[in-house]
This record gives C-alpha cells, structure tokens and sequence, in this order.
C-alpha cells in the first residue's frame, strides 16, 4: 500500500466516505465500504480513521443519527426516522440517539418543532437587530 | 469585555444556490433560516464544529442596505472574487480537498506547503474565497 502515491489512497478512502453519506440507509457493511475502496478490511479502517477519526461503522451511525435528525425536524414519526435511515430497531435507534445527542429522538423533535413555529411567529427573535434596522426590515 | 464572535456575514448572489453550497457541498448546518417578509430572508449556517458562530449568506438587494448602483457594484465585486471571507480549518487538507473536489467545489489552489503551513483556497458559488488549512496535529 505504501507504494501507491498518497494522493491516491485518500482519493479511494474519500470514495468510500462518499460511499457512506450515499448509501447510509441501506443494509451496508464494512465489507461494502472497503470494497468500495478497494483496500482490505483491516488497512481501511486504519487509514480511514487516522483521516476522520472515527471508524468507518462510528462515522457511518453518525450519519444515520444527522439524518435521523433531519427527519425528525421534518415532522417525521420516532419509527419512520428509525427505519428510514437504516437502523432496524427502535429501542436501540433511541438508545443510541440519546446517547450521541443527549435526549430521545422524541424530546429532540420537540424542541425542534418549537423552534420551527417560533421562528415563523417571531422571526425578528432570532435575527440581530443590528441587521434588522440596517436592512430596514422593521418597516 | 468582548469574549467572543457570534455572527460573521458573507455577501452571496443567491440565497437558494449558497444554500445548497454551504450545505449539501461544504457540510455546514443551517441555524436559522427565516422569512423576514417577500423578499427578505435571514439564513445562518454553522460549521461542523462551532455550532455558535452563525454565519450569515447575505442577499445583496437594493434597499437601505444598498442602493441601487451600490448593490451592482458589490455583486460583481463578489463575481469577480474580490473578498475573501475567511479561513476554514480541516482535520486532513488532502482528503477535504478530495472530497469538496468530487462535489463541485471550485479551487483555485490544490493544498500546498506554505511557510506558514498547509493550504488550499477555494470558491464559493458566489465566487468569494476562502483559505483552508489543516489543523495542527
């Protein structure tokens, strides 16, 4: 592997994070991912995590849990969130989401939901005022 | 005191179209995006890593802000590339550059050894610039 230029090797470990953010809701596996990279298992992990710091299964629940995040701002149910991005059950998926964003899924929707109405009441709470009076949106 | 920013703002000629850069390219999440009336928007992005710097994508349009012939004048300043907004910070320069490159982003400078360090520079959709460094290991 060594031989290869570097440029190369993050060329193909970039190909497998895309891999990842593409294909994150399906029932992919770290075989899949360094196939896609064309490496073997045990160099892909390692190169991939000196690049990201994670893992290639850490960084791929980090994105199933962004988008489980998306979908629960979106009005999304508990469930849906769940299985739509690739997570298969949902005691585990709320386990998991608490612990990566500190409250379950449901209480993240709420406030999220709170925030949504708020800033379609009282957009002008959450704008500086400085811009409100400078681009004249207090007319 | 002063202890710390909170809000930077970056000139754009369209919202949507930064939008969709700083999100769906760059990565960034969106703080706020909020109608202030027809026309008028208020749409802040956060980076990765400091969700309370809200940055600002800011219509340039005709109104007290900007007068008509000013607001000409400041979009083809940002066409042309004239204002650099910032320096963003990456774990690893090469795979960043790698992966901004495989989604569209436009770079002017490959990462390079500088005496200061490593760096690429790239565009936005608007055509302002930023620096991007890597962290220090």
């Amino acid at each position: 592997m060594d031989t290869y230029p570097r440029q190369y090797l993050y060329r193909r470990v970039v190909r497998a994070k895309l891999f990842i953010d593409a294909q994150f809701s399906s029932a992919i596996d770290l075989d899949n991912i360094a196939d896609e990279a064309c490496f073997s298992k045990f160099h892909f992990v390692r190169l991939f995590r000196s690049i990201y710091g994670r893992t290639p299964h850490q960084y791929l629940t980090d994105v199933r849990v962004r988008h489980a995040k998306d979908l629960l701002k979106d009005g999304a149910t508990v469930a849906r969130a769940c299985y739509s991005v690739g997570f298969d059950s949902i005691s585990s998926f709320t386990g998991l989401f608490k612990r990566r964003v500190g409250v379950t899924p449901a209480a993240f929707q709420q406030t999220q939901l709170q925030k949504q109405a708020e800033v379609v009441e009282r957009p002008s709470k959450f704008v500086p005022n400085c811009f409100i009076e400078k681009r004249g949106w207090n007319e | 005191m002063i202890t710390k920013l909170n809000h930077v703002s970056i000139f754009v000629l369209d919202q949507d179209s930064a939008h969709d850069f700083y999100v769906n390219k760059l990565g960034f999440a969106v703080h706020t995006d909020a109608s202030m009336g027809p026309g008028k928007r208020w749409l802040t992005v956060t980076p990765p890593e400091q969700p309370d710097i809200e940055i600002s994508l800011m219509a340039i349009d005709e109104g007290m802000m900007f007068k008509k012939e000013a607001a000409e004048q400041m979009r083809e300043l940002v066409k042309k590339g004239t204002f650099g907004f910032g320096v963003f910070e990456c774990n690893d320069l090469n795979a960043t550059y790698e992966e901004l490159s495989a989604k569209g982003v436009e770079f002017t400078k490959p990462p390079t050894k500088e005496f200061y360090g490593y760096e690429a520079l790239f565009k936005d959709d608007s055509g302002n610039w930023f620096s991007l460094g890597q962290k220090e290991q």
